[in-house]
């Protein structure tokens, strides 16, 4: 086999250096109460033509590739990947190399995460960012928990109900074994923003989140949701699913948020059916301590020069352990380094201009379907992701398209089963990739099924 | 070759990304704006946007490319890291994760739509199963840790369906600190166990700590030392008389394939990390993967959503009311797992070999090494094994002395100064994927080592001599860390 | 690593086996890491200092001193209340290694009990218990 180098004549030569007689007689500590008694039940092997084949067959099978028709967004969204992201990160020296515990031989993947974590900062309008988390939903959790910490002895936290569904229920997860508990505060049904009157009844918390834009499409309002949170002496956790959007919105940053956390799939990731994707994490300089996550740090070496570290170790659970901020080891390290990638490729100037282009693509198709007879739910701007009540029976349009590999929107009824404003409710997403013809098609589909 | 086959050669050095550039560069190629504009934002809503430099393509193609160049991988040589498995990354697999009907896939297309990407992990989960020897799986932890936190909270939902509270784990004192680390967030005591003199746990030592307020505990097998916990399926039997549970951490599944039977040993719940074993890159520190295995008790809370195999077809599961809850967004990270599932049909039965050639390789450089550098434990290791700095002392050198030089000699070092018991701790884990030709190098470097010890250790202290950066600052970048450029 | 006898334990203070030190002929106490505790900790990056006023328990956590690679948990050496802590240790955590006893002071404590520090170990004591580790 292609990866086991070891020839007969090896092994011989091997098993007398090592004085024994048999490959089995190296696994003698292994007591018969602990050994299998039967073989492995695996199929056979596959040649490497015989796995393309196989895989090839599988990937068939999927809605999937160039030419977009699938309009959802909904946390996981469709961009453009420049042709040098693959090949620059494809380069084994990034995707063979391990956590940079070595520094010395680590200087790659170590200037990369910290130029990743300079620009995730500059992205996200903090001052500080880690080498990130495992994806925008565990980010978010480990968010809420380290406001927690810096809480001093509140054991709350509000969660808006436009945060995606999806990711307040990762926070349940990691919250049930805990004595921490998650208050929720509703969408306004007209705006399709949160509603923050409940606030007020609400003593006890560490912290306030809100993402923007939220999972309705809807852009949050911030600032107010900053002092609000502030006066209710909790943090601000600022979340997001499409930080794209940040090339036209203002940062949560410069919104006044405490800790911001979100998914960075957008920025040059594969959609990958949902994984690998990217936590991103940034907090501010002075609670830097209670951050989770590795970082790497800038520093000297003994001749002066310039070269990074992975620093503040003593959070992390190698050197903590049971008292650590986070039990995080592996990270998404090369999906950092493709971010990092991206934002270097698209510039100042690029992010601007694709971001612009986004809302316009996805005003584009709001304005067409509209003309069918859809229905805007909410009144707030959004940036490439809206809501629109369908007519009724949509539903079954919908599944016809879908036998022309078109996915026309994500259905918001089951996800939100409390909102009856959800029932015939969809959330359509328009990005870069998405051309005009391809909208176009898409609408006159709807409409020749709608007659 | 004598051990010295590292030169230097032609490496860059490269500014930080802010530190290029010209305002008005560019390195992406805009779409076409094919529809008309959106009318303007509200002002309040209108940002600055953030300050990235703007650069040319070539421009950061270069700067990754001698960023790359600064970086010792697998495909360098020799990266020998204890309980990290750092395998042969085989090339195949990159090209099947980057086929577009899976890299381009929406995670919440339709099932009817999604067939070939829930067949793959059904199909994985059933191989991890028959690995294990377990009932059930999931695959949606994203990293070993995250399996870890799976792992402790089925345990939590699992005592919470007893109508029981047990707030205290025994931890083994060999253990990796995700272990404390993730019992901690589930609001459980670890509870220090101690090894015996052997290096490995006696059933004595676990009774005496066993009460029906504990949980259960959490053990590597092989642990870190390298050695097989020879008395597990007792322990875990003492665990089990007092209604606790057994986690195994599976770091260092590499070392058993085709030889333990999970279940039979009497462990409850397991993680795998698919980024060691099963041959997916590591990445600079990730994207790995995590999945679990569990007996059928533990099997109702497992996360949702679950991927099932229906008549007609796969499925995603979510109607789980005794479940723990979803860990990630949505899956895990499928094109990790696409990597290990790649793996797994391209050695079926052949994972024993495997295991076999990983734990020759381990004893092939104890044994050659044992005469030269003390050897916390003297008998046949499993994958890895631990030698120690002890008989260096009297020559002024340290293990991080030793990890230095081997730089310069073109090797990774091992992992050093862990596990905790062991003072001057180096971790060797050759894996599987190294040949005999290789192996010999390695061993040639660290004798000659050892010999510079004694004769020439300031060859040691100054050491690496050959890396474009030397001994960094570690100790002011924590005193005044500077986490963000440009400012 | 130094040898024992180049460590320093000052006459006049008070030691536990937790390798912290005490001022115990004046009130408030100050305390400290000894010099054996700053030499195996290594270069000291960190102080987590106490909310002055605070009241601790025999035991608990009053500190902890962070190197690059560990971290030290100083313990209420007896029940107290934080009267002061050492402020200059937030710019410079390096005293803790020039000054384990001068200028590398961590807090001062105002016992709930004087009488108690008396049953800490003396100098000749605590040199005693470092030859046996």
């Amino acid at each position: 086999m292609r990866y086991l180098p070891h020839t007969p004549e090896d092994v011989s030569a091997m098993l007398e250096r090592v004085g024994l007689p048999s490959v089995e007689a190296l696994f003698e500590a292994l007591p018969d109460a602990c050994r299998r008694e039967t073989p492995m039940d695996l199929p056979a092997p596959l040649t490497e033509w015989d796995l393309i084949i196989r895989m090839e067959s599988l990937a068939a099978s999927m809605a999937a590739g160039s030419g977009n028709r699938v309009f959802m967004g909904a946390g996981s969204y469709s961009h453009y990947i420049p042709a040098l992201i693959p090949q620059l990160l494809g380069r084994s020296e990034f995707t063979t190399a391990y956590t940079p515990y070595q520094p010395e031989v680590s200087q790659g993947t170590l200037q990369a995460i910290f130029e990743y974590q300079t620009l995730t900062a500059r992205l996200l309008g903090m001052e500080v960012a880690n080498a990130s988390m495992y994806d925008g939903a565990s980010a978010l959790a480990e968010g809420l928990l380290m406001a927690i910490r810096l809480g001093k002895g509140r054991k709350k936290v509000a969660l808006s109900q436009a945060i995606h569904p999806h990711y307040r229920e990762v926070v349940q997860t990691y919250f049930a074994p805990t004595e921490f508990e998650v208050l929720t505060l509703p969408v306004d049904p007209a705006t399709g923003r949160t509603d923050f009157s409940g606030l007020e009844g609400m003593d006890d918390l560490a912290a306030l989140a809100v993402q923007s834009p939220n999972f309705f499409g809807c852009i949050e309002d911030l600032q107010s949701a900053v002092s609000l949170s502030h006066g209710a002496k909790a943090l601000l956790v600022a979340a997001f699913t499409e930080p794209l959007a940040f090339g036209l919105l203002p940062s949560p940053g410069s919104q006044g948020a405490d800790i911001v956390c979100g998914e960075g799939q957008s920025l040059g990731i594969p959609q990958s059916f949902g994984g690998p994707g990217l936590g991103m994490f940034a907090c501010r300089m002075a609670h830097v301590r209670n951050m989770p996550g590795r970082v790497v740090g800038q520093t000297k070496d003994m001749n002066g020069e310039r070269g990074f570290v992975l620093t503040l170790s003593t959070r992390e659970q190698h050197i903590r352990r049971e008292k650590a901020t986070s039990n995080i080891c592996s990270n998404q390290g090369l999906c950092a380094t493709a971010s990092a990638m991206y934002m270097a490729t698209l510039g100042g100037t690029g992010i601007r201009k694709l971001a612009a282009l986004n809302r316009d693509k996805a005003a584009y198709l709001k304005k067409a379907l509209e003309g069918l007879g859809f229905t805007p739910l909410f009144t707030s701007p959004v940036f490439n992701e809206f809501t629109l009540k369908a007519a009724q029976g949509f539903g079954r349009i919908r599944e016809k398209l879908m036998e022309k590999g078109m996915v026309a929107g994500l259905g918001l009824e089951g996800l939100y089963p409390e909102m009856p404003e959800m029932k015939e409710a969809f959330l359509f997403c328009a990005t870069e990739t998405a051309s005009r013809e391809d909208m176009d098609a898409l609408v006159e589909a709807i409409r020749g099924e709608l007659l | 070759m004598n051990g010295d086959f590292a030169t230097t050669g032609l490496i860059f050095k490269e500014a930080l990304l802010w530190e290029k550039g010209k305002k008005g560069r560019t390195a992406f190629s805009m779409p076409a704006a094919d529809v008309p504009p959106a009318k303007e934002l509200p002002e309040a809503l209108q940002g600055e946007g953030p300050d990235f430099p703007d650069l040319s393509e070539l421009e950061v193609v270069r700067h990754y490319t001698r960023l790359s160049q600064w970086n010792y991988g697998v495909d360098s040589g020799m990266y020998p890291l204890g309980s990290c498995t750092m395998k042969y990354n085989p090339k195949i697999h990159e090209k099947l994760a980057a086929l577009p009907g899976f890299a381009s896939a929406h995670p919440l297309l339709p099932e009817s739509l999604s067939q070939g990407a829930l067949q793959l992990m059904f199909e994985l989960q059933e191989m991890l199963k028959a690995v294990t020897g377990l009932d059930a799986a999931s695959l949606q932890p994203a990293a070993g840790a995250h399996g870890e936190l799976c792992g402790m909270m089925l345990f939590d939902a699992w005592f919470r369906s007893q109508g029981e509270k047990r707030d205290r784990i025994l931890i083994p004192d060999t253990a990796h600190g995700t272990n404390p680390a993730s019992a901690a967030l589930c609001g459980m005591k670890p509870v220090a166990l101690a090894s015996g003199e052997d290096g490995i746990l006696h059933p004595e030592a676990v009774a005496a700590l066993m009460d029906d307020r504990t949980a259960g505990i959490m053990i590597t097998n092989p642990n870190t030392l390298g050695l097989f916990e020879s008395h597990f399926a007792e322990i875990a039997a003492i665990v089990h008389a007092k209604g606790g549970l057994v986690y195994c951490d599976g770091a260092n599944m590499n070392a058993v394939m085709g030889y333990v039977d999970m279940k039979r040993m009497g462990v409850d719940v397991m993680h795998f990390n698919l980024h060691k074993t099963f041959s997916t890159p590591h990445g600079g520190g990730g994207p790995g993967a995590g999945p679990v295995c569990v007996v059928e008790k533990l099997a109702p809370f497992l996360p949702v959503p679950r991927v099932v195999k229906r008549e007609g077809g796969y499925a995603l599961e979510t109607e789980a009311p005794l479940s723990i809850g979803r860990l990630h967004a949505f899956y895990g990270n499928f094109g990790v797992l696409l990597k290990a599932w790649a793996y797994i049909r391209s050695l079926g039965p052949e994972l024993k070999r495997v295991s076999e050639m990983a734990v020759l390789n381990a004893n092939y450089i104890r044994a050659s090494l044992k005469d030269f550098y003390d050897i916390a434990q003297d008998r046949v290791c499993m994958h890895e094994c631990v030698f120690s700095d002890k008989n260096l002392k009297s020559f002024g050198v340290s293990t991080l002395d030793v990890a230095k030089r081997l730089i310069d000699l073109g090797f990774h070092p091992p992992t050093v100064y862990f596990p905790l018991v062991v003072a001057g701790a180096m971790m060797v884990e050759p894996t599987e994927t190294e040949s005999v030709e290789e192996l010999d190098r390695f061993i040639e470097a660290m004798k000659r080592i050892r010999k510079e010890a004694e004769e020439s250790p300031d060859l040691l202290h100054e050491a690496p001599q050959r890396t474009r950066v030397r001994r960094l600052d570690e100790t002011a970048a924590a005193r005044t860390p500077c986490l963000c450029g440009g400012m | 690593m130094k040898d024992i006898q180049d460590i320093q334990t000052p006459d006049n203070l008070r030691y536990t086996d937790a390798h912290e030190w005490l001022a115990a002929d004046t009130s408030p106490s100050r305390m400290g890491i000894t010099d054996y505790a700053q030499d195996q900790l290594g270069d000291v990056v960190f102080v987590e200092l106490p909310e002055p006023g605070s009241h601790l328990e025999k035991g608990a956590v009053c500190a902890t001193v962070e190197s690059v690679k560990a971290v030290s948990e100083v313990y209420m050496p007896v029940s107290g209340t934080v009267s002061e802590v050492n402020r200059s240790l937030e710019d410079t955590p390096e005293l803790v290694n020039r000054s384990p006893y001068g200028e590398g002071w961590i807090l001062e404590i105002t016992p709930d009990d004087p009488a108690s520090l008396t049953a800490l170990m003396d100098s000749p004591a605590y040199r005693e218990m470092l030859k046996g580790l």
